[in-house]
């Protein structure tokens, strides 16, 4: 029974990573661009929810969606601030830079207006759960939330991808930019629309991440966010479903390496996991191999 | 005199000088001893800035783990000294640990090397980071200790080591204490002027030359006959050792030894990126007199050190935009003309 607890508590954070890996993989995927500052966009929506659910006197349902509104605005902002004027320049590594960058004043930003000191954060999710055999299997309610919420998510965005305009002209910038253009298609205004969906997915996943784990700081979402960039690597960066796939495993691996081999080697076995998969299939999963050109 | 043996010769020049003026004003009196405790930290930073600029200004990839190899420069030099600090004196004790720190830097450097730097860019940003934190979560979680029988390990515990007195050395997330105090200024700047001359003849040497030539266009390199994978390798060690030269100083200036975040986690390591990017990528003296300075102004001005980060973080954002972005670029040659267009390149 222990081990079916764990194994759901483990579905549950993988879920959570799956959320946030799918706003790495989609700007990964059109932009080719590692957005670092992804994680600390999951900490703002943070911050957002606890403030206002702090105002209201504890609705967190406004405050989530206070909270995903400024999130988009906020990777909007930032695409166009911070990483449009660098497309196109000589090196990869200013617009990496410039990303860590982001990251590094996002942090400074909010330990300056919270403070250094971690935050209890009330869960949005109020209902208790479910017990099975006699209580002798206790699922908690946002461990349910968090499961059903990012199964609706992909669904959705799959949907979206496949069947919408907007969706294909997502496809198709993210195969070959010079081309989308050709056909039409506004690329500048698709990779905002990319940040938008990405942003406000990392703020639904700050509310259920720090339902779970309820303590917030500057830092609450750097670890998870480099994590769910691992998960998206595993599940082969670009592919939905494959972010899906990766965040689950990554989340069971880490839930059950914590509890049956060591706590303190837990992160040390989910960055092994990413070497072992760069080194043996560095496209990931569900990835599709692509050629180097001359 | 050639013009790059001079300008090799202007950054010695500038260390010693610095050195100088900071001696007379310890002998003199005029330095506090908030101050003085702050010398070692500044030479070690500006070594790790100097190897990771190695990394990122000359091999032209961004590594974000460079922490990690301090990390085990600073734990197996401390751990040689702490194990031998009654047998040996403190002059061959020192040398020897700094060896060995090198070594095993340099060692994990290779090793890691290996499957990392068949990456590139991003992936490979992230892969060194992944290792910088498996290596400070493992250190964590280490546990050596050496009583009459040898050496004893455990991943466990304390307890784990099984034996019959003897020392506990590497205490897990306890670190290692009372390593002995043998780093002082003097040694950090000779630590200091021997990374900058190997690193300044490397790049000014035909090997140097590939490794540039790698970095620019390593399809191009390769079709020229370079060894991109060997010369990659050899960029990544001799940074990798470098910046286990830099732990080796850091483990010998403090009594308790921690593989924390503060010092060795990812934060510390983009810390240092950032003394790298503001000194000028590829430029290695802007490396050591932007480690020096960026090290020492927030500790002098307390009232500054809130905004310190936050301020470093715009810088950062700012001088990336105002130096990379294509946009940016053509206006600079089109307002300034010739001198916007005549400015070096930096990497």
């Amino acid at each position: 029974m222990s081990f079916l607890t764990y194994l759901i508590n483990g579905l549950s954070l993988g879920s959570i990573y799956a959320i946030i890996a799918l706003g790495y993989t989609m700007v990964y995927g059109i932009a080719k661009m590692l957005n670092f500052a992804h994680g600390d966009f999951i900490m703002v929506g943070c911050y957002i929810i606890f403030s206002v659910s702090a105002a209201l006197s504890g609705n967190s349902v406004v405050g989530i969606i206070v909270a995903i509104i400024l999130c988009t605005l906020l990777g909007v902002t930032t695409e166009f601030v911070a990483y449009r004027p660098l497309r196109g320049a000589a090196s990869p590594l200013a617009v990496l830079i410039t990303a860590i960058g982001v990251s590094y004043l996002l942090e400074n930003i909010a330990l300056l207006i919270y403070g250094a000191d971690i935050k209890s954060f009330s869960s949005v999710v109020k209902w208790e759960g479910l017990s099975f055999a006699d209580g002798q299997l206790k699922i908690q309610g946002v461990t349910i939330v968090t499961i059903v919420v990012s199964v609706v998510i992909l669904v959705v965005l799959q949907l979206f991808i496949n069947k919408t305009r907007q969706g294909q002209a997502m496809l198709a910038a993210s195969e070959d930019k010079g081309a989308a253009t050709l056909m039409g298609i506004n690329v500048n205004r698709t990779i905002a629309l990319t940040f938008a969906i990405g942003s406000s997915l990392a703020a639904v996943a700050g509310a259920l991440l720090c339902s779970a784990y309820p303590s917030l700081s500057p830092y609450t979402g750097a670890m998870p966010g480099i994590k769910a960039f691992v998960a998206a690597v595993l599940g082969g960066i670009g592919s939905i479903p494959g972010a899906m796939i990766g965040g689950l495993v990554l989340g069971i691996v880490e839930i059950l390496s914590k509890t049956y081999i060591s706590s303190q080697l837990a992160d040390a076995i989910v960055f092994g996991i990413l070497v072992v998969v760069l080194l043996v299939k560095p496209t990931g999963i569900l990835g599709k191999q692509i050629q180097e050109k001359v | 005199m050639k013009k790059q043996t001079k300008n090799n010769l202007i950054t010695y020049a500038i260390v010693i000088a610095a050195y100088i003026i900071l001696e007379i004003l310890m002998l003199t009196g005029n330095l506090s001893s908030h101050m003085k405790g702050l010398l070692v930290p500044m030479t070690y930073y500006a070594i790790i800035a100097v190897a990771l600029n190695l990394c990122v200004g000359i091999l032209g990839e961004l590594s974000i783990g460079h922490c990690g190899f301090m990390c085990i420069g600073a734990f197996t030099s401390a751990f040689f000294s702490r194990a031998t600090s009654e047998s040996l004196p403190a002059a061959p004790r020192f040398i020897i640990a700094l060896l060995i720190g090198i070594a095993s830097a340099a060692l994990f450097g290779f090793l890691i090397g290996i499957p990392v730097l068949r990456l590139k860019g991003d992936y490979l940003a992230i892969v060194t980071l992944a290792f910088g934190e498996i290596i400070k979560n493992v250190i964590n979680a280490f546990y050596v200790g050496i009583d009459a029988k040898g050496l004893h390990f455990s991943m466990k515990s304390a307890m784990e080591l099984n034996m019959d007195g003897g020392d506990t050395i590497v205490n897990g997330a306890m670190g290692i204490t009372g390593t002995p105090h043998d780093a002082n200024f003097t040694i950090g700047i000779v630590l200091l002027l021997i990374s900058l001359f190997v690193v300044q003849n490397l790049v000014n040497s035909r090997d140097g030359r590939a490794i540039m030539a790698i970095r620019d266009n390593y399809i191009a390199a390769e079709a020229t006959g370079i060894n991109v994978t060997s010369y990659k390798m050899m960029a990544f060690t001799i940074s990798a050792a470098i910046a286990g030269a830099a732990g080796v100083l850091f483990s010998h200036n403090i009594t308790t030894l921690t593989a924390s975040s503060q010092y060795f986690g990812y934060n510390a390591s983009i810390m240092i990126l950032v003394y790298v990017v503001l000194g000028g990528i590829g430029n290695i003296r802007g490396s050591v007199i932007a480690a020096c300075i960026l090290y020492l102004l927030p500790e002098l001005l307390r009232g500054f050190s809130t905004y310190r980060m936050l301020i470093y973080s715009i810088v950062l954002i700012v001088m990336m935009i105002v130096n990379w972005s294509p946009k940016v670029i053509e206006w600079r040659k089109r307002t300034f003309g010739r001198i916007g267009a005549g400015r070096r390149k930096a990497a």
